[in-house]
């Protein structure tokens, strides 16, 4: 990679909700085009880890910096921070009372100022990217659950964003719709976006990260090459969790 | 290949046979208690003497009614009456419905306020008013009203041209000359005009993705056309405005303490309740429509109108008609204050005629048909507007 | 390979900045401009309006029910002399003054069955017979005529005592013809169900008011010539009536709330169309709706008021009873302010019980 600056770094991060200590002084650099899996068990902190990064969360202690604008409470970093980075929620949020197509070119026309046919040819790409292009004059609840997220990420896509954030992208969908979205974020990856991506999904981790990282209790346990991870994994605690979901 | 056609057998096994003799029985003992009551009926008004029929309608009322919006005196018929009374139904019932609907919608998003102080004091008064009975609600304002206000000597003068007493609240109103159809166009062409502008922005907003302002010269557009054809119509400034003498009040136009009772009692009243409705609507949008709308970079302002609102109005407006309904039908309570709508003129006719049964229909089909054209509009309103499903 | 030595982190307590009496101030009354403004207009009303409130309702009020002070303070002090003085008018109508312990007591029976009810304990097989078993009672209560009581007509009933029995019987007689005509409504067979829409729209598109009117008016003409109906009677079935509607409405709601499945299965199972009803959909849907039957209740409780119209003192009519008196009339508002505050208690109590039922049921329906 040419650039050697990260594109996000984690500097000490903790978070609380109310008294719960939920980050615990997070040390994180994310290299641009790196592809990154997030694993661990539940409430270790995960989701909440990649919802600091569009300012969904508010971090309490440490330094977050995104493509090299700090996140505090200044308004207009966080929208320059939001620009370039889209996120893909585990309940879709499609907004059901709107076309697929209608989804996708809201943003770019009342965000990105973009005229109407160039938004909508726009968008028609990125709906063919993720293969749902027929699906274009539909509302999002005549959908399936597989169709619904693959036109959740077809939206986030429409700002052409730098930086991609999955929370748990295929945990509410039935097991037949996992595949057609893995498949979609594998070609994703191919393509050289930055992805972080919180996951249960080890066959995806395999195939298409870079790094894993292994949190629980709010803090970064482990992090390795998939391979490494999977296969001689360092900590106990690691150990004990992959026990946990690899034998099921 | 179609499906073979049904077989019916009459027996009492028979699914098809069962069902059509419940139906029968159930008509027939309706069909029977209705005959029977018919009858009684029949036999009982014969026996006291009380004719029927509504040709009594075409008879001179013989009694006055104390406010209306076109003049009434006791020769008019009963028809006229009646029709008097629904216009002063609808007077109370329009004014209570806008005022409701502004109190209502401004509590409603109180009670999701982050101050605690505004979401308190709107909690506290939704929680008050729709906990007391609407008719205490009425005597207390009438009360207020009739005996804590000074007499019409010492009328409280709180602004230039306004007079309020124990005779109620006396205000200045522009006279009505021809020159005010002007006016009247004018305004009408400005909103035609707001209209094409809106259309003009859009276009626009579509072809370059500039936004240009909408409001401020949507306001323009209105103020200019009305002041213009105000100036065509000959400018008329004539105002009727209330003056002070010695022991009354004259001029003006006057709404009486009953008329102030009701519109005050079910515009509070009722608030309270659309309040409620507002805070459901705003509180059924998921929180997940709010991330992912941040997430794509919305402002608040954006995310409310093209987010928020278009998902809330769905599930505020069945229940905000219902309470439009309910407001219209509790203005029936008029009759225990003395304010002249339609079920206290009927009331009165049904004393002075003894057609109880007619009177009564009268009422009942008036406020029906309202109810049924509120319902079919709603239907009609729901099924435009549904959120699509498989 | 050696195990890397992972060295877990301690949770710790939040930096002082974001918790705290201080914090809370903020962020509940100054966060942003528009919400402190608000706060300093709303106390800056609050101080011009509670103050001389506060100094009228309490402070220069008089307590004892003396007309001389009460007319002295008028202007400035409240007279809840008024309430002493009337109180038993307003509270039990036209009573006879000295068998007033009768309603006193029923009331007493009928709100402690009521308090009962909404407790779980309480929710077995003999609750329904016990509620017959107490209106019974309380009937011959207020009624007398048996043993030993003086009989009293019902015209004279009046007050508290009324505005229960009506609220109270008018809903346990509507609750079981709500159910059939929800039934009714949702049947297969077209003419039940044009019978039950008929009904529900018909009353539902209508005021309460006109219905007391047509029960109180040709209720009388609808019977057979020489028999008299009791006025209590009359407005009993037109309230009932009025709630049946209403309550259909709330329990078709319940059943259409009913996944199809649970029918399906019942079905598949071999049980008739009561069965099912019986067993499996009533029990489920009449769950799903308990926090709406109680707001019908405090509906109908309110809506009680309405009986003053066609001349029946029940506590907002006894009210204007108690103050035709000329001595005490100009303490209306007194007297209006305690009746409302009677009627607030309960209705309030009454919608926190629902919220509690929600909350309880919904709990109950979620996996353990």
């Amino acid at each position: 990679m040419a650039n050697d600056t990260p594109i996000i770094v984690f500097d000490n991060v903790s978070k609380w909700y109310g008294q719960f200590h939920v980050l615990r002084d997070i040390q994180l650099k994310v290299a641009k085009g790196e592809r990154i899996v997030i694993c661990g068990p539940s409430g270790s902190g995960k989701s909440t880890l990649i919802r600091c990064i569009n300012r969904l969360e508010e971090h309490q202690a440490g330094h977050l910096t995104v493509d090299g604008i700090e996140l505090t409470d200044d308004v207009k970093a966080v929208d320059a921070v939001r620009r370039n980075v889209g996120m893909v929620f585990q309940q879709f949020n499609l907004f059901p009372h709107l076309t697929v197509l209608e989804n996708l070119t809201l943003a770019p026309m009342w965000v990105g100022k973009m005229p109407k046919k160039e938004a909508e040819d726009k968008a028609m790409a990125q709906l063919q990217r993720v293969r749902i292009a027929e699906q274009a004059a539909k509302y999002p609840l005549q959908l399936s659950g597989g169709q619904q997220q693959r036109v959740a990420i077809a939206r986030a896509l429409c700002l052409t964003p730098k930086i991609m954030l999955f929370d748990e992208p295929t945990s509410a969908l039935d097991p037949e719709m996992i595949n057609e979205v893995l498949e979609v974020m594998v070609d994703l990856a191919k393509q050289g976006i930055t992805m972080l991506c919180v996951t249960h999904e080890m066959g995806f981790a395999r195939q298409a990260a870079d790094r894993v990282i292994f949190m629980d209790q709010g803090q970064i346990v482990e992090e390795n090459t998939p391979v490494e991870f999977f296969n001689h994994p360092k900590t106990d605690r690691a150990k004990d969790f992959l026990s946990k979901i690899l034998s099921h | 290949m179609a499906a073979p056609p049904k077989t019916r057998s009459w027996s009492w096994r028979s699914k098809a046979f069962r069902g059509v003799l419940y139906q029968v029985l159930v008509l027939g003992l309706v069909v029977a208690a209705a005959a029977y009551l018919f009858s009684n009926t029949l036999e009982n008004m014969r026996v006291r003497g009380i004719k029927s029929g509504f040709d009594f309608i075409t008879q001179p009322a013989g009694f006055a009614i104390g406010e209306s919006v076109v003049p009434f005196d006791s020769s008019e018929s009963y028809g006229k009456a009646f029709l008097v009374g629904l216009s002063n139904t609808f007077r109370v019932a329009i004014a209570g419905i806008v005022l409701a609907t502004v109190i209502g919608t401004l509590v409603g998003i109180g009670r999701l306020s982050r101050n605690l102080l505004v979401r308190s004091l709107s909690g506290a008064y939704v929680d008050l008013l729709r906990n007391v009975p609407l008719l205490l609600q009425l005597f207390i304002w009438y009360f207020v009203l009739t005996e804590m206000l000074p007499p019409i000597e010492e009328a409280l003068h709180p602004l230039p041209g306004l007079f309020f007493s124990k005779n109620g609240l006396q205000f200045p109103h522009p006279l009505w000359v021809p020159g005010h159809w002007g006016t009247l166009a004018g305004f009408v062409v400005g909103l035609i005009g707001v209209r094409g502008w809106a259309r003009w922005v859009q276009a626009r907003h579509d072809a370059t993705g500039q936004a240009p302002m909408f409001w401020l010269p949507a306001l323009a557009i209105v103020v200019l056309a009305t002041a213009v054809g105000w100036l065509l119509g000959g400018a008329p400034t004539g105002f009727d405005v209330p003056e002070k003498t010695e022991i009354n009040v004259v001029g003006g136009g006057a709404v009486t303490p009953e008329f102030l009772t009701v519109l005050l009692g079910l515009t509070i009243y009722t608030a309270a309740y659309i309040a409620e409705v507002v805070r459901a609507g705003i509180q059924s949008v998921p929180y997940g429509q709010h991330e992912a709308s941040v997430s794509l970079g919305l402002s608040r302002a954006k995310e409310l109108r093209l987010v928020q609102l278009p998902q809330a109005l769905r599930v505020i407006i069945p229940p905000m008609t219902n309470q439009y309904l309910n407001l219209t039908k509790n203005s029936s309570l008029a009759v225990a204050v003395g304010y002249p709508d339609l079920v206290s003129i009927s009331n009165t006719s049904l004393n002075q005629t003894g057609r109880a049964i007619e009177c009564i229909a009268i009422v009942m089909a008036c406020y029906l048909t309202l109810s049924l054209l509120t319902s079919a509009l709603m239907n009609w309103y729901n099924r435009r507007a549904a959120i699509r499903e498989r | 390979m050696s195990a890397v030595v992972f060295t877990p982190i301690a949770s710790r307590p939040p930096p002082v900045s974001a918790q705290g009496p201080l914090a809370w101030i903020k962020r509940n009354f100054f966060d942003g401009w528009l919400n402190s403004l608000s706060t300093v207009v709303t106390v800056l009303v609050l101080l011009w309006v509670i103050p001389p409130l506060f100094g009228w309702s309490v402070l220069h009020a008089v307590f004892a029910p003396d007309n001389a002070a009460c007319r002295a303070a008028h202007a400035h002090g409240a007279c809840w002399g008024v309430v002493v003085e009337k109180g038993r008018l307003i509270l039990f109508g036209r009573y006879p003054f000295e068998e007033q312990w009768r309603p006193m007591a029923a009331c007493a029976i009928l709100i402690a069955l009521l308090v009962a009810s909404c407790l779980r304990p309480f929710w077995k097989r003999w609750l329904a017979p016990l509620w017959l078993i107490v209106l019974a009672i309380c009937y011959v209560l207020m009624r007398g005529g048996v043993f030993g009581l003086t009989p009293v007509e019902t015209a004279r009933w009046g007050g508290f005592p009324l505005t229960m029995a009506l609220s109270v019987v008018s809903l346990a007689v509507a609750f079981p013809l709500a159910i059939l005509v929800a039934l009714g409504r949702s049947s297969k067979l077209p003419a039940i169900r044009a019978v039950c829409v008929l009904y529900v729209e018909l009353i539902r598109g209508v005021p309460l008011i006109s219905v007391l009117f047509m029960a109180s008016f040709m209720f009388p003409l609808f019977m057979p010539q020489g028999t008299t109906i009791d006025v209590l009677l009359r407005v009993l079935v037109g309230m009932t009536l009025f709630a049946a509607a209403y309550l259909a409405e709330v329990v078709r709601g319940g059943l259409q709330a009913l996944p199809k499945g649970q029918v399906e299965a019942a079905q598949a199972l071999g049980l008739t169309y009561w069965q099912t009803t019986r067993k499996i959909v009533l029990p489920q849907a009449l769950r799903l709706v308990v926090p709406a039957i109680v707001n019908s209740f405090i509906s109908t409780f309110k809506d009680t008021s309405l009986v003053t119209i066609v001349s029946l003192y029940d506590l907002t009519g006894a009210l204007q009873l108690a103050l035709g008196d000329a001595d005490w009339r100009k303490f209306f508002l007194e007297g209006q302010l305690f009746v409302a505050a009677v009627y607030f208690v309960f209705c309030f109590a009454l919608s926190r019980y629902s919220r509690w039922v929600e909350g309880y049921l919904n709990t109950g329906m979620r996996r353990q």
